[in-house]
């Protein structure tokens, strides 16, 4: 290699460069498979309106916004540090009155106020349906996984097997399945809670029992195949799920007690109240949960599984336990989203989604309650957003380009999220200077 | 019950030699592919979850070389020989640039950190999605055929079954890739790099092995066989975007199923992974022959998790 190319600086501006490419092409128009160069060609050769100025072609952009954002990195690199320094001792008297018990709690209550009026201000009927079955129930399924994967540190790749089991369980018991329903009758969904979250807890233990005796990355792997074989069976059994074309005519919740008499229709605003009095419900119980003797324990698995062996925590039951309790939640949402648009179809149910609810974790921050709502409400509304009013050239699959980068870049820049739990992040920390068993990888020269 | 064993074993003594045939050829584009997790395993002790979408980047890169190579014509004779071979080459050269990338990128910062093993699967996930999800957006959603390189036709029969020059082919490259492969890490300095930092990284460095270095050709030889093999594979069934997933988690159920870090094991279980995936179409159903394959990954993982040669970091095979 040339002397030169091992610049430092030079070296950054490349890597900056290459990064800045990847994002022109990310964000480009697409290809197709009659034009595949098209993406490329469009990417850097189509004419964009430079700030609002003048139009130049896209290669331009791409080389200005390199040589802007070098200049920013090196500043940041000269005063970053004392800008850091001056934002932390801004923050530090808010920071530590923020974490007293009772503003949290304070906080906690501001925000359930702010989430029940959130329908009196949100009107359009497209963000009031994505309430309910994107942000509503996608907080549910994060606050499962976050049981799994932030609490007991077990990556679990086929989460979106206990929401199918929570959805076609409230179809089987409404009716709406080609299987005969439990019992002859047909349900109102709301018997089918506690069935649904039974049987999503059923299925956690059932998968969890075999799988947990496996090593963190060959359980993600395992799970990975698990959610893709609930696919397949729920695609082609036709006889039982109704195939990959579903199935409709799941009942809406409806209440018949004596005078109180109550259908939930098609309008998304009473799914939403429904959905997050559950939400909050799980909320508490995963808070308490969390500081128990069981949440303690998945602490000590999960931070050194020999240690905690040696003290007497069978890491098996504590790992099926963390399974089923996440399952739970799934279950629950895969009820909300059956009776809410009235049928279930295998398409919903692949392997994309539960990488989509792991990305939620992941951002929120692992193991963090509040996190995991965060990262849900923040990511699901983005995405609601570009399937709202899609940029140029947008399609609804580019989504997962991005989450993927996500999940790339806060592993390297903050791997304990949005809102770190802060044990795990020191956890984390603890890996990084080489104390702690948190199943660290030696390999590799450190510098 | 017994009347269904009895019903399909009969199938089975018929289709026995054609789908023990088929089973071989699956097998070698399996083993080459499982060669990338299992060296991969054996340096980082970790599960390269982006290999799939290192497979995927040979196969396009192939498919786009072959179709601006072979236009209109139809090749025959030696040419249809260079073309093969120019495929596979395209398909290694882009499997093992992206497998650098994606170390590079996904990797390497982690490695920099001490991250939690956890840190490298999310992130090795992240990547995986983004290039796949890339892929489709710049190629499209469709399936791609390759160009015709060459006329499949039986060649010669074995115990009556066909054996076509499609698995004739495949069979030919992909041994002589995984042959070159043994004889490079067996002999080679690099091969001694790599085998030392599988035993034992800290020593290795000590004793002057560049461990950045090794890490990053390792990357490149696996991802240059999952490259190569997924222009094979391309051959019979076609370039998408999601092409990789399947045959990716086959491989490393192959890679498990021999042993993993263990490259003689990796070989002999894609290859047994393809034979016994082939045969089980006596049994059961076409939609459901990928859970064949996933039954013995969990099959493995539980009563034999050390595969049928065990795990042999870092031994000459």
């Amino acid at each position: 290699m040339p002397r030169w190319l091992k610049h430092k600086a030079l070296g950054r501006f490349f890597s900056l460069a290459l990064a800045m490419a990847v994002v022109e092409l990310v964000t480009g128009p697409p290809g197709s498979n009659e034009t595949p160069t098209a993406g490329f060609s469009g990417s850097f050769g189509e004419k964009v309106s430079f700030f609002g100025l003048f139009p130049v072609p896209r290669i331009v952009q791409f080389l200005a916004f390199t040589v802007i954002i070098y200049f920013l990195i090196s500043l940041w690199r000269s005063y970053g540090d004392r800008l850091r320094d001056g934002v932390r001792s801004l923050t530090e008297r808010p920071r530590a009155v923020a974490n007293k018990g009772s503003v949290r709690w304070g906080v906690a209550a501001a925000l359930v106020v702010i989430g029940a009026l959130l329908p009196r201000f949100v009107t359009d009927p497209f963000w009031q349906t994505a309430m309910v079955e994107q942000i509503a129930v996608y907080v549910l399924l994060a606050l499962g996984l976050n049981v799994v994967v932030g609490f007991a540190g077990l990556l679990d790749l086929g989460f979106v097997a206990f929401y199918a089991v929570g959805a076609y369980a409230t179809a089987w018991v409404t009716g709406a399945l080609p299987l005969p329903p439990l019992f002859g009758v047909h349900l109102n969904p709301f018997f089918a809670i506690p069935i649904a979250i039974f049987l999503a807890m059923l299925a956690g233990v059932l998968l969890g029992t075999p799988t947990l005796r496996l090593r963190g990355d060959y359980l993600a792997i395992v799970t990975l195949g698990f959610g893709e074989i609930i696919f397949l069976f729920v695609d082609n059994l036709n006889g039982i799920t109704g195939g990959s074309a579903g199935s409709g005519q799941v009942p809406h919740f409806s209440v018949d007690v004596g005078p109180l008499k109550y259908v939930w229709g098609l309008a998304p605003v009473p799914y939403y109240y429904l959905t997050l009095a559950f939400v909050i419900l799980f909320v508490v119980a995963f808070s308490l949960l969390e500081h128990s003797r069981v949440g303690r324990s998945w602490t000590a698995i999960r931070e050194d599984e020999v240690a905690a062996e040696s003290l007497g925590i069978n890491p098996l039951k504590y790992k099926v336990m963390a399974f089923s309790i996440g399952a739970a939640s799934a279950g629950f949402a895969g009820v909300v989203t059956a009776a809410q648009t009235n049928f279930v179809n295998p398409s919903v149910f692949t392997i994309y989604f539960s990488i989509n609810i792991l990305v939620l974790v992941i951002f929120g921050g692992m193991g963090s309650i509040a996190g995991a709502v965060v990262g849900a409400v923040v990511i699901q509304t983005v995405s609601m957003y570009l399937i709202h009013t899609p940029p140029a050239g947008y399609q609804p699959q580019d989504l997962y380009i991005y989450l993927g980068a996500l999940l790339i870049i806060m592993m390297i820049f903050r791997p304990s999220g949005l809102v770190p739990s802060k044990r795990r992040q020191r956890e984390i920390g603890l890996a990084e200077s080489g104390q702690g068993h948190m199943d660290e990888v030696l390999t590799g020269d450190v510098p | 019950m017994i009347h269904y064993f009895t019903s399909h074993f009969a199938t089975l003594r018929l289709e026995f030699w054609p789908l023990l045939v088929g089973g071989l050829a699956s097998g070698f584009i399996y083993s080459m592919v499982a060669i990338g997790y299992t060296l991969v395993y054996g340096v980082l002790r970790l599960i390269n979850f982006a290999h799939s979408e290192i497979f995927m980047s040979g196969g396009f890169a192939s498919l786009f070389l072959l179709r601006a190579v072979v236009g209109n014509s139809q090749p025959s004779g030696f040419e249809s020989v260079l073309l093969v071979g120019l495929g596979v080459l395209a398909g290694a050269v882009a499997g093992g640039l992206v497998a650098v990338l994606v170390e590079r990128v996904a990797y390497r910062p982690l490695r920099r950190r001490r991250a939690p093993a956890l840190a490298y699967l999310i992130s090795a996930i992240g990547a995986s999605y983004f290039l796949f999800n890339l892929a489709g957006k710049e190629f499209g959603r469709n399936y791609y055929t390759l160009p015709i390189l060459f006329i499949n036709r039986p060649v010669f029969s074995i115990f009556g079954a066909s054996v076509q020059l499609y698995y004739l082919v495949v069979a030919g490259a992909g041994a002589a890739m995984l042959v070159l492969l043994d004889r490079v890490v067996a002999k080679s300095r690099l091969g001694r790099g790599i085998r030392a930092v599988a035993q034992d990284a800290e020593t290795a460095s000590l004793m002057g092995v560049n461990i950045d270095r090794t890490i990053v050709l390792t990357f490149l030889i696996g991802g240059a066989l999952g490259g190569a093999a997924a222009f094979l594979y391309g051959i019979q069934s076609g370039v998408i975007y999601t092409m990789g997933f399947t045959p990716a988690l086959k491989a490393f159920t192959a890679a498990v199923l021999g042993g993993i870090g263990n490259i003689r094991g990796a070989v002999l279980g894609g290859l047994l992974l393809g034979v016994v995936e082939s045969l089980s179409v006596a049994f059961v159903s076409g939609a459901y022959i990928d859970v064949v394959a996933f039954s013995v990954l969990v099959a493995v993982l539980l009563f034999r998790p050390t595969g049928i040669l065990g795990e042999r970091l870092g031994r000459a095979a």
